[in-house]
């Protein structure tokens, strides 16, 4: 299939402008806004020879809500419903995030148990969000959706979780500066043991019919390589970034959190193609499956709030802190500038899908149009974040 | 990680002729950060990518923050002679510092796994000054974060490659983060105006007859 398809060197490659050459003129193609296949209101205006990609330029902004403006005037407890809905598959690490940011920036301690209850959600929400994205990865190729049920499957066992602990499925609000909104009782612990036990069978079903299928191997080896000296410069994080061999996880880095507390292996990739940031996703879903055997093991009875925190007029002292966490999608951080006041001065999302898309036209330069939803797949982007 | 004094001191002999200030962060984060000035930024930070005791070479985050005009009031205890007693008294000193646009960026080392080092850079006012130099050249993350401090906050960042709004639609007016921004009061796009939008659109243009019955809604005094 592939041998057929004459790719040009870079050295050969037109200078890339829109406008017509001599043999032949580049057809302008908007895939995008509306499309089942970029992950939400997402557009790439590329320039295409026949069917080989010249010129991608993404354009964003269908989905800007000015998060950041409304965490100005708001106070900073009400903006933590509002990170919910940055990347609205994983509420529970936006939530983390945000609470580490705030923590930082007040001095705030959080008890033992807070801090496993955190961990133990933000690996399951890695998990559900892995999972999902390696589905919608296959229904983007072709799949017709059955590999995104296998996992939507596993991933309403982690929100039925979520939801008998927090109240909602997706939009948590669960975390507070210095702790969680609630406890959780051992019946939960039990059931989130009981899915965390059956998680490697599943794992390895997953595995075994998505990546070792050829088709997938097919399309996605060799495709969207990524250098890593590109990928550091351009700011690349999480799995994209440790699928160029790129040893950067901010949770061995930072150490936030209790997560130096557990034994847990960094998968990185050989080749930084799509096929490698496949294969992250699904080793790291291993390892948080082994961080949450663990957690789930050693969390002890006690507060899950610091009582010393006012929740109401909270007021941070007057300052500025980057806090940032290892998210699903990258490395998430938010910056906070306090006067002092109730509202923040500055409040500033650092998202990683947003981030993730500065190599993007580099990545597909060369290749099909088919391989351009493929590598956007891999990218993992999700628009509430993109955009904020 | 070397202490701010000592990567500041680096810094100002590697590329000469710079003035690095140190920025004391008062809050309990103890991220304090270094004031670079816009002409030599551009060497100071390929200084800080590529000494190999800094090694910077991830730039996590680049964002914009608008100061407006401030007054500072600091009240100082003076001894001065009050009725031929010596006595201390309380003189309050107003500083008036005018407003400025911001750049901040926060640079971490993938290589020697230490951060953060965070740098700020500022306009020299709000209105004709609010030009910084880019450093797209020198991390190609800041690309896209650069775009959008350009977008919402009107810092012409000089040297960026493609410095266009991106989050915003290119027809877009003013820029939405400022602290003074007002939002526009005609509602063009507004399919169905009613109550105090429609009283604001009806002094721009008049608003066609809804279906509805939409344009008889009044607000409600």
């Amino acid at each position: 299939m592939s041998a057929t398809i004459q790719t040009l060197e870079p050295a050969e490659r037109p200078p890339t402008t829109m406008t017509s050459r001599l043999d032949g003129e580049l057809l302008e193609v908007s895939m995008g806004p509306q499309h089942p296949s970029t992950h939400g209101v997402f557009r790439m205006n590329v320039a295409l020879e026949g069917e080989i990609v010249r010129k991608l330029k993404p354009v964003f902004g269908y989905l800007h809500r000015n998060h950041e403006k409304i965490g100005e005037n708001a106070t900073y407890l009400s903006s933590m419903p509002y990170t919910d809905r940055l990347d609205y598959f994983c509420s529970m690490t936006n939530n983390w995030a945000y609470a580490l940011s705030v923590e930082k920036l007040a001095g705030i301690e959080v008890p033992e148990r807070a801090e496993y209850l955190r961990v133990i959600l933000a690996e399951l929400t890695r998990l559900q969000n892995h999972a999902s994205l390696l589905g919608f990865l296959l229904s983007d190729m072709g799949a017709w959706g059955t590999p995104l049920m296998y996992a939507f499957r596993e991933r309403e066992n982690i929100l039925d979780l979520f939801e008998s602990l927090s109240g909602s499925r997706m939009m948590c609000d669960y975390m507070r500066f210095g702790g969680c909104r609630v406890d959780a009782d051992d019946a939960w612990l039990g059931r989130a043991k009981k899915i965390v036990d059956l998680f490697p069978k599943f794992l390895d079903e997953f595995e075994e019919l998505i990546l070792q299928n050829e088709i997938v191997i097919a399309r996605t080896q060799n495709v969207g390589k990524l250098s890593a000296e590109l990928a550091i410069n351009a700011g690349i994080t999480g799995p994209m970034l440790r699928a160029c061999g790129v040893n950067y996880d901010v949770r061995k880095v930072d150490g936030y959190g209790i997560y130096p507390r557990f034994k847990f292996r960094i998968p990185l990739g050989d080749h930084g193609d799509t096929y490698d940031r496949l294969m992250m996703r699904a080793l790291e879903m291993h390892e948080s499956v082994e961080i949450l055997k663990q957690a789930l093991a050693q969390i002890q009875p006690g507060p899950v709030v610091n009582p010393k925190v006012k929740l109401r007029a909270f007021r941070p002292p007057a300052g500025e802190a980057y806090g940032r966490i290892e998210g699903p999608k990258g490395e998430l951080g938010f910056y906070l500038i306090s006067d002092g006041g109730p509202n923040p001065y500055r409040y500033r999302v650092r998202p990683p899908s947003f981030i993730n898309l500065t190599v993007l036209e580099d990545l597909c330069l060369g290749h099909t149009v088919a391989d351009v939803m493929v590598i956007l797949g891999s990218v993992d982007i999700v628009m509430g974040e993109v955009d904020r | 990680m070397e202490t701010l004094e000592q990567i500041k001191n680096r810094a100002e002999l590697a590329a000469r002729g710079t003035k690095i200030d140190i920025v004391v962060n008062p809050g309990p984060s103890q991220q304090s950060s270094l004031l670079i000035d816009n002409e030599h930024a551009v060497a100071v930070a390929q200084f800080l990518r590529d000494h190999p005791a800094l090694r910077f070479d991830y730039c996590s985050n680049a964002t914009g923050v608008d100061w407006l005009d401030r007054v500072i009031k600091k009240t100082i205890k003076v001894k001065t002679i009050v009725d031929g007693v010596e006595k201390e008294v309380d003189q309050t000193t107003e500083e008036r510092i005018p407003g400025y646009l911001e750049a901040v960026y926060h640079l971490y080392s993938m290589k020697h796994k230490h951060g953060p080092l965070i740098i700020r850079m500022r306009t020299a006012n709000r209105t004709d000054g609010a030009r910084l130099p880019s450093l797209t050249p020198i991390w190609r993350s800041a690309e896209l974060q650069e775009r959008e401090i350009f977008d919402l906050y009107g810092i012409h960042f000089e040297g960026h490659p493609d410095l266009r709004r991106i989050l915003m639609w290119d027809e877009f007016v003013d820029h939405p983060m400022r602290k003074d921004y007002r939002e526009p009061d005609d509602y063009e796009w507004e399919p169905t105006p009613h109550d105090d939008v429609l009283e604001k659109a009806k002094q721009h243009y008049t608003p066609r007859p809804q279906l509805d019955g939409a344009e008889n809604i009044t607000a409600s005094q």
